[in-house]
């Protein structure tokens, strides 16, 4: 099938002369959660902006499902649902007032029914008839979900969705995308806590400096630049490691109580069989054992880093 | 034509009005009021009549079209700067709508509440002095047609200020004044030849000069003229608007 979303050498210079975004390639698949990742100023917002008409691209194309979003904007915008990063709100409306004319902006005949299927997903149903300015940050926050809903889009892009958000009702919107996606949605997300991509997406692209440094499934990218280590608690201190280990690049904690192995999940053998047969010929004994993992974070964070 | 989006926004706006009603509409019937105590009888029992009219009865189409042009270019200013200032601006950049329907939409909402609010004025001026409309179709029009083209100037000045203080500048410095010298409270044959050549560079002087026309049938250019002056503004600026939304201006970087 069709990508629902196809960005093609996508640049961005704005007018004060600053590059920011570079050479884009970008294709998300249909029904797919997508997480985009990067530092702050790394181009996140610019890309989706250019993407929803808020912001002219300098050079490249994008098409939603097939639509160019210049030349066909009517049909491309119709389908996307955008919930930008700032909070900005009509303070003197009603909660209604303003996901109804939501709807409407986006050319859709009025229906009651829905806005309260919208409004009550994000518990935001007793508020209705309250102005704008009465509510909370999150609130707000949710209220602007509620907006980019009730024109029932297939494209939507959630930048920063769950800033501010507390933690019981960051992980009901991780609840409600996950059952929006299961409706057909597609989304795109920005987020700066990993572990929210890691627990949602199907998909991680990572943007720094306005270029996509990388795009993979998130097992995938897991699998690949997820380091395992294997931490042994030794029964006996050790002074330094055996000389016929070395081999394995093992590190020995500074109280000479742990020794560490660090392995790659992709490589061919792993050697910890082998390994803890070495131990075992070198008389080294071990009381326990556990293994950890890296995270997106830190592959995150490696990434970011290396790139400096 | 995406209609949904034009009646959202249309009712949105007009719901602001209503929001406003008391203020929006008291302000300008007690400045009109006032001018009425202060022109009309104080300053105008002295005043001979003009054209076979009392004073009093003289400036009320002038009066009204002040009031017009004001309240169309601070209304449309206003509904179109507001969301940029909040940045609710970005829902409206994103929606599947073109920029006619916007234009449509903000400057049919501005139009419609200062052509309400002109009919009220009028009204109040019933209370003071007598009126009569000689050609009441030439009025609706030229109210219509000048709430239409100020509103579009406003949306301009709403588009292109980037702070509260720019939307308060150009009516002040630039409107104001010529509506002052745009002949709502004297027919240009009043003033010394020199000033009656300069004055015919205000396009204030053509509107109130056809606006006055169709009340009473006197005026101080043809009514050809003015309604020929009033399209030309009325394709000035949506020429203004056009570009702007084409280029972006001020609206997208
Ligand atoms: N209107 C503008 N004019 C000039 N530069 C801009 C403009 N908007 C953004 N930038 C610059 O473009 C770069 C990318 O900004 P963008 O908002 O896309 O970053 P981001 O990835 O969304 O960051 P964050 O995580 O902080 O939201 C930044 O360096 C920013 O300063
Ligand atoms: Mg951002």
């Amino acid at each position: 099938m069709q990508d629902i979303l196809l960005v093609s050498d996508l640049s961005k210079t704005y007018a004060s002369g600053f590059s920011a975004l570079r050479n884009i390639h970008l294709a998300i698949r249909r029904g797919e959660i997508f997480a985009l990742l990067g530092p702050n100023g790394a181009g996140k917002t610019t890309l989706i902006s250019i993407i929803c008409g808020i912001v002219n691209p300098s050079t490249g194309t994008v098409l939603v499902n097939g639509h160019d979003i210049i030349r066909d904007y009517r049909a491309a915008r119709s389908m996307i649902g955008l919930v930008p990063q700032e909070l900005s709100t009509d303070a003197f409306e009603t909660v209604w007032a303003t996901v109804s004319f939501s709807r409407g902006l986006f050319g859709k005949p009025a229906d009651p029914g829905h806005i309260e299927k919208v409004l009550k997903a994000l518990s935001l149903w007793d508020k209705k008839d309250q102005k704008i300015i009465t509510l909370s940050g999150g609130m707000k926050r949710r209220l602007m979900i509620a907006k980019a809903l009730s024109h029932e889009p297939q494209l939507l892009f959630l930048d920063e969705p769950t800033a501010g958000v507390d933690v019981v009702l960051r992980r009901d919107m991780w609840e409600l995308v996950r059952t929006l996606r299961d409706t057909g949605v597609t989304i795109i997300l920005t987020t700066h806590y990993i572990d929210e991509a890691e627990e949602m997406a199907d998909r991680i692209g990572v943007i720094h400096k306005g270029e996509i440094i990388l795009v993979d499934d998130k097992s995938e990218l897991m699998r690949k630049l997820g380091r395992k280590q294997l931490v042994l608690q030794l029964q006996q201190t050790l002074k330094q490691v055996p000389s016929e280990l070395s081999a394995y690049a093992l590190e020995l904690s500074n109280d000479g109580c742990e020794l560490t192995y660090t392995y790659d999940t992709q490589s061919e053998r792993i050697g910890i069989v082998a390994l803890l047969k070495d131990l075992n010929d070198a008389g080294i004994l071990f009381k326990d054992l556990r293994t950890t993992e890296s995270s997106l974070e830190d592959i995150f964070v490696s990434l970011v880093r290396d790139d400096q | 034509m995406n209609i949904h989006a034009i009646r959202a926004i249309y009712t949105f706006e007009m719901a602001r009005t209503w929001r406003t009603l008391m203020q929006s509409i008291i302000s300008p019937v007690i400045s009109t009021s006032l001018y009425f105590v202060v022109f009309g009888a104080a300053i105008g029992s002295r005043i001979p009549e003009v054209g076979g009219v009392s004073y009093g009865t003289f400036i009320v189409p002038g009066l009204v079209m002040l009031s017009l042009l004001t309240q169309s270019i601070s209304n449309a200013s206003f509904g179109i700067y507001f969301p940029k200032f909040t940045g609710t601006i970005y829902e409206l950049l994103s929606a599947p709508i073109s920029y006619v329907e916007i234009v449509l939409s903000y400057v049919g909402a501005a139009a419609t509440k200062s052509i309400i609010l002109g009919l009220i004025i009028l009204a109040t001026a019933y209370l003071f002095v007598p009126l009569h409309i000689d050609h009441p179709f030439w009025m609706i029009l030229f109210l219509v047609l000048t709430a239409v083209t100020f509103s579009l100037v406003g949306f301009i000045i709403g588009i292109w200020a980037d702070g509260f203080e720019k939307l308060q500048v150009v009516p002040l410095l630039i409107i104001t004044p010529l509506t002052f010298l745009g002949g709502s409270f004297y027919s240009i044959d009043m003033l010394p030849p020199f000033w009656q050549k300069v004055a015919l560079f205000n396009p204030v002087v053509y509107l109130v000069s056809g606006f006055r026309w169709s009340f009473y049938g006197l005026s101080d250019v043809s009514i050809a003229l003015s309604l020929a002056m009033t399209m030309a503004f009325l394709i000035i600026s949506l020429t203004i608007v056009a570009w702007m939304f084409r280029t972006g201006y001020r609206l997208k970087s």
